[in-house]
């Protein structure tokens, strides 16, 4: 049985997770604060990967990072990187497309914080930095861990950006979900089986210990 | 002194009202603001503090320029570092009574004072949830004089207290406001309640 597939999920999945949280802390909370047309722009822009079908999103990653064209083309000559059917592509596809998971709960508990703590704090001549860092982001805790886990889990279930961008190789691209597919494809229902039950379970774990979680927080485990 | 001079507009139920304050008040000074609901003394409390923007006006306090729009001056709320109290107490959920005040001071001594004056000692190690409303709009002043502000604004800062924590607190918090050289303001909806701490009055239409 090779648990390569359930490897390389895990691993894209870890990646994608931190990469997102590393980025999408300081861009919801940007977004939190005040609106204007830019920012309503953005936001439309991030939200699109939860309406658009996922292989529209892939087919256009594809285009923008084939060797051949643009962005890619231009990455291939002066870095020598190349997004298309590599484990790359897969990470740079995966925080696109998970991007909305990670943003929209923490965008939402930082809004929902009376905007007096953040004045409070500023009162004692603490900077934003200082605010967001000792006073906001542990009064939202149990959102940052919802975004974490959707993001992680959603990230799991990917199929079909990643089909798109990554292709089905072995060891490189084939992540769980794809190599389902190919066991079905290939009428070898068994391996399709262990593979889907091994998704199964371990995103099952995760919702639960968010539920929990959150429960001991006494909030809403999808707020 | 403090020198204030603004001009705001303020979003009310029948279109626009302006709120504007042209005052002067003496360092050390407390002065008890009043007027209706909705006359702007929330508004004229933030506007100080730097919280919210004004479309003209001039603040200046101890010879320092807050706030100067004609020569686009308007330091951060950071810079000014008015001590404020808010109506909501606005108290930080994840922090315990002590943490609250270590947040805003390094002083132990002070903190042990400041929990002593708000007889906040028992409940040092307790969060804002497990507090009565009393105590928490203790912790809210307590929060707001860890700085040693030399200006302090307080929004109705002993609505939650019972008459003899009142003026237990008032008594103490008399005696701290002289030592700081703090100038106060305070607004609320029962003037004769600060009778015997301020000496100054704003009444704002």
């Amino acid at each position: 049985m090779d648990l390569t597939p359930i490897y390389l999920t895990l691993k894209l999945a870890g990646i994608t997770t931190l990469l997102l949280l590393l980025t999408g802390l300081p861009v919801a909370w940007w977004l939190s604060r005040g609106r204007s047309f830019f920012k309503i722009m953005l936001e439309a822009i991030i939200t699109m990967p939860l309406v658009l079908p996922p292989s529209v999103l892939g087919f256009y990653l594809l285009l923008a990072f084939s060797p051949q064209h643009g962005i890619g083309k231009w990455l291939q000559h002066t870095f020598d990187v190349q997004f298309v059917f590599s484990f790359k592509g897969l990470v740079l596809a995966s925080v696109i497309y998970s991007m909305p998971f990670m943003i929209g709960p923490i965008k939402s508990a930082l809004q929902q914080l009376p905007v007096s703590l953040s004045q409070a704090s500023y009162s004692l001549g603490k900077s934003r930095w200082q605010t967001f860092i000792k006073v906001l982001l542990p009064n939202i805790k149990p959102s940052l861990l919802t975004a974490i886990v959707l993001t992680f889990a959603h990230t799991l279930g990917e199929f079909g950006v990643v089909l798109m961008i990554g292709g089905n190789i072995p060891g490189v691209t084939r992540v769980a979900s794809i190599a389902v597919y190919d066991s079905v494809e290939q009428m070898d229902y068994h391996t399709a089986n262990v593979y889907s039950l091994i998704l199964f379970a371990i995103t099952f774990v995760l919702v639960i210990a968010v539920f929990i979680f959150n429960k001991y927080q006494l909030k809403s485990p999808l707020e | 002194m403090i020198s204030i001079d603004i001009e705001k507009k303020l979003k009310a139920y029948k279109g626009q009202q302006i709120l504007r304050v042209k005052e002067q008040f003496p360092t050390g000074s407390i002065t008890k603001i009043y007027g209706p609901s909705g006359a702007g003394k929330t508004t004229l409390l933030k506007t100080i503090a730097g919280f919210t923007n004004l479309e003209k006006g001039k603040i200046v306090v101890n010879d320092i320029t807050w706030l100067n729009t004609d020569q686009k001056i308007n330091l951060r709320p950071q810079k000014r570092m008015a001590g404020f109290v808010f109506q909501d107490y606005a108290l930080f959920p994840n922090m315990t009574v002590l943490h609250h005040l270590e947040y805003a001071t390094n002083d132990n001594a002070w903190i042990t004072r400041l929990l002593a004056i708000g007889k906040l000692e028992p409940f040092a190690t307790h969060k804002p949830e497990y507090l009565s409303g009393g105590q928490q709009q203790r912790l809210a002043i307590l929060r707001a004089l860890a700085i040693k502000p030399k200006l302090l604004l307080m929004d109705e800062p002993f609505s939650a207290l019972d008459p003899e924590n009142k003026s237990a607190l008032i008594a103490e918090l008399k005696v701290v406001f002289e030592e700081l050289g703090t100038s106060v303001l305070i607004v609320t909806h029962n003037p004769q309640e600060l009778d015997g701490l301020t000496d100054r009055e704003l009444r704002i239409h």
